[in-house]
């Protein structure tokens, strides 16, 4: 097990050079240049453009920019943001906690009811819970997250008052965050309403957050589940007259897993993309927003930044899949 | 405890009603600052977090007016020349206090003086501190315009300009301008955290600075040894909250008494509301379609001001603004003073406007129209605003190409003198000064510049270059009115719209005043029991 994950990390060095190289061009691709997007309808004069050009260090030949850039990442530099002058790296552990924490949720929520719910439709197959839940996770696929999260916001909180509109814990609440984490600092903080507050604030942004991968979930888990059912084991587990809930709970879901598995390590890119939605509007305070932003303004520190970090994290997530596998199925552990 | 234990309880709590607001004014705000030192930046949502409740500069602008007054400065004088502007500074003004530095002394004139010189003077070790860039010190002509600044005593501070500059105190007033503790600069210095000036920021204002989590929310209490009206409120908190539906959705359910910038579409259900107020403004802006003026046929004036007949604005109040706007004739915004209301607007008359253009020859003409890539106050969808126009033109016989660029190459090409084709672009006020709009988009020297008709006429510049340095704002408006209608007979723009600002609130909210600069104050603003 030692020997393969260092194997797959060494596999990250040609992947962190390649995401260090596209974070870079990407956001110079793009045409127009920070101090412009800054000077906006005021203009700027020539001699202001080059004093700024420099002290930003862009007038530099572009492959000494790159070098500059890739030297101060592996020292843990990841340059200074144009517009808020503040570094990089204090942004970004400023705001990923939120977005963790929110992601960690969203994904728990996708888990808990999508597994089930994709046992169920699969050992009901062509019932009428099958095809309801099909359809309705046909429909979670394709729901534009936007308008989802403002529906549920009229409805929960506008008519129904159930849930807080929006941020991340009542106004009233206010105490210092050594983690980051809203639920684990309101717990901290031991003010009366502060825990409750935070887990009311997390319900619907988890609901919208979740409702993309659940339904991949769902999906993946049902066909995945088909395709065991079918096998020889599973009618010689029948034939010894086993309990429906032991087959399908320990001999087919287990066997279904991998698939699964490697669903749900792929959806951790496809909540941070839903996250910068998400996040825009709960006024999240987390780093999809943040990036976004930056790319508007150019603000190329942040952008590459940004991106580099998240691309790591994909990385480590999908390394911690790869790990699972071996956990669920021996045969992968021992090849 | 599982998600679906967590979920119940949360809608009981809910249901049971958990709320308190203990004297705090809550503002939606649209957007995280950028820092809370104002010299460094040059957002509004910025200055609305930074320069009005936190700092107070020498001129202060009143309320809901472009008029200035007294601040920190009790009075000051114009010498003779126009170049010397003598502040005399108030006594007795406290600096809030926080973990990190408590005030020995009052503000007095290095205040002033090291507010100003960190933003002009390389050799300030205060100058290079969190990248300074100083955009407005540098956009307001500050380093050509001041020669120096003298401190004459301890209350007293004199600034020598290079020219009589009439504008130059609205532009104390400005947030560039907002005045910082150099007793707690130094300190910050010495303690080798200097950017803690822009991070905690420590000034004179109404509240003081007390924590901020970015993208989340700001956090002020009052400042009860202020020098002036006390605030109303003892808490006031801004929750960012950069969706304006979901601001909305916000002030309905009571979690923020004022919000900022509405949707537009949303403004009539809002308005309808009863418990719901909208108070509304124009802006202090104008959005325009600027012609090259130096290539022919746009060189005649006859040609441009046909051309301003095809122009249907009313349609474009409607769709484009949704009814947020007001169709505009002059080139400065009617709440600034010297909006001369005289003038007529050419009218909308497509028939008269076709005649006119085959009355100077012109037959089969084409021209590029430049719409802006992004959203702006004075122009919420500039694509839109160019079909329109190419609709209106087509009426006449002039075939519209509209061309766009990514909004710095825009900015940048549009100011070409060879430029082919009318420009979209609009202007929001900095100072309430008409020479802030006069001067910068229709001077001379604003060509190839910030002038993108490239309009240069003699008559009307030398309205506004004899107004610049006169003192007496009787005299300089008389001037300006006058430029208006030169620049009405010339049309070197077709003038099309000021926005007009919404604010929303809550009914127990009092005291609010939408400020034709574009702040959001609370300094006077309070809450009914």
């Amino acid at each position: 097990m030692l020997n393969y994950v260092l194997a797959r990390l060494l596999t990250f060095i040609p992947t962190f050079i390649g995401v260090t190289l596209v974070s870079f061009s990407f956001i110079r691709a793009l045409p127009g240049d920070p101090i412009q997007v800054m000077a906006g309808e005021r203009g700027i004069s020539e001699e202001r453009y080059a004093e700024l050009a420099a002290q930003f260090g862009y007038d530099r030949p572009i492959y000494v920019q790159y070098w500059d850039y890739l030297t101060g990442v592996l020292q843990g530099d990841l340059g200074v943001s144009f517009v808020t002058k503040r570094p990089v790296w204090d942004e970004f552990f400023s705001l990923f906690p939120a977005t963790l924490e929110l992601s960690i949720c969203a994904m728990i929520f996708a888990v808990a009811l999508g597994l089930p719910a994709g046992v169920i439709a699969a050992v009901n197959r062509g019932k009428f819970f099958d095809r309801a839940l099909m359809s309705t996770a046909l429909v979670g696929y394709s729901m534009p997250i936007f308008w989802w999260a403002l529906l549920l916001i009229i409805v929960f909180s506008g008519n129904l008052q159930w849930t807080p509109v929006s941020g991340r814990i009542g106004l009233q609440y206010y105490f210092p965050d050594p983690t980051g984490f809203m639920l684990i600092d309101s717990l901290a903080s031991g003010q009366k309403g502060a825990f409750l507050s935070a887990v009311r604030h997390l319900i619907l942004p988890t609901i919208v957050l979740g409702t993309i991968p659940l339904a991949v979930i769902a999906r993946q888990t049902r066909s995945a589940m088909l395709e065991v059912l079918g096998e020889d084991y599973i009618r010689t587990a029948r034939a010894k007259g086993l309990t429906p809930a032991r087959i399908n709970g320990i001999h087919a879901l287990r066997n279904a897993l991998i698939p699964v598995v490697t669903v749900i390590g792929l959806s951790v890119g496809t909540l941070l993309a839903g996250a910068i939605l998400t996040e825009t509007i709960f006024s999240w305070p987390g780093i999809g927003k943040w990036m976004v932003d930056s790319i508007f303004r150019r603000d190329y520190p942040v952008v590459q930044g940004g991106l580099l970090l998240v691309a790591v994290l994909v990385m480590v997530v999908n390394l911690i899949v790869d790990m699972l596998y071996g956990l669920i199925n021996p045969k992968i552990r021992k090849r | 405890m599982s998600l679906n234990k967590l979920l119940a309880t949360g809608l009981l709590l809910s249901v049971l009603g958990v709320s308190a607001q203990a004297q705090a004014l809550v503002y939606c705000s649209e957007g995280s600052p950028e820092g809370f030192d104002p010299a460094l930046y040059t957002a509004g949502t910025t200055f609305d977090a930074s320069s009005h409740p936190i700092y107070n500069r020498l001129v202060e602008f009143k309320v809901g007016t472009t008029e200035t007054i007294p601040g920190l400065a009790e009075s000051w004088e114009v010498s003779d020349d126009g170049k010397t502007v003598t502040f005399k500074l108030r006594k007795g003004v406290k600096f809030h206090s926080n973990d990190m530095f408590t005030p020995t002394r009052d503000f007095n004139a290095d205040d002033v003086i090291f507010s100003f010189d960190r933003q002009g003077n390389p050799e300030n070790p205060y100058h290079t501190v969190s990248g300074g860039t100083w955009e407005y010190f540098g956009g307001m002509s500050m380093p050509d315009l001041i020669d120096r600044i003298e401190k004459v005593d301890d209350y007293t501070v004199a600034f020598h300009l290079t020219r009589p500059e009439a504008p130059f105190i609205a532009n104390m007033a400005m947030d560039f301008a907002s005045i910082v503790s150099k007793e707690y600069a130094d300190a910050m210095l010495a303690a080798g955290t200097p950017e803690m000036l822009n991070q905690a920021p420590i000034g004179t204002g109404p509240f003081k600075f007390q924590a901020y989590q970015k993208d989340a929310v700001i956090r002020y209490v009052r400042n009860d040894d202020y020098w002036g009206d006390n605030a109303k409120v003892e808490n006031l908190i801004f929750a960012i909250t950069p969706d304006a539906s979901v601001r909305y959705q916000k002030v309905q359910a009571g979690e923020c008494h004022v919000m900022a910038y509405p949707n537009p579409a949303d403004v009539q259900a809002m308005k309808d509301a009863e418990d719901i107020v909208v108070m509304e403004q124009e802006g202090l802006n104008v959005g325009y379609l600027a012609y090259n003026t130096q290539m022919p046929p746009f060189d005649n004036p006859k040609v441009r001001k046909a051309l301003n007949m095809a122009i249907d604005k009313q349609a474009i109040i409607d769709v484009v603004f949704q009814g947020s706007g007001q169709i505009a004739k002059n080139p400065i915004p009617p709440t600034m003073w010297s909006y001369n209301d005289e003038i007529q607007d050419d009218p909308y008359d497509p028939e008269a406007a076709k005649a006119a253009l085959e009355a100077e020859g012109i037959t089969d003409l084409s021209m590029k129209i430049w719409a802006m890539p992004v959203q702006r106050p004075y122009n919420p969808n500039a694509r839109r605003m160019a079909e329109l126009m190419q609709e209106d033109f087509a009426k006449i016989g002039v075939d519209v190409e509209i061309v766009s660029y990514e909004w710095g190459e825009y900015l940048e090409r549009s100011k070409a003198k060879d430029r082919d084709g009318a420009v979209l672009l609009g202007w929001t006020g900095d100072n309430g000064d008409p020479d802030n709009f006069l001067a910068v988009l229709l001077g001379c020297d604003g060509v190839e510049k910030s002038n993108r008709a490239q309009w240069c006429n003699e008559e009307f510049d030398a309205l506004i270059q004899k107004a610049k340095v006169l003192s007496s704002q009787e005299e300089r408006e008389e001037l300006y009115k006058q430029a208006q209608v030169i620049f009405k007979e010339q049309a070197p723009w077709a003038t099309i719209a000021h926005s007009v600002v919404y604010m929303t609130m809550r009914p127990e909210v009092e005291g609010y005043v939408v400020h034709p600069l574009g702040g959001h104050i609370f300094n006077q603003v309070g809450l009914k029991q």
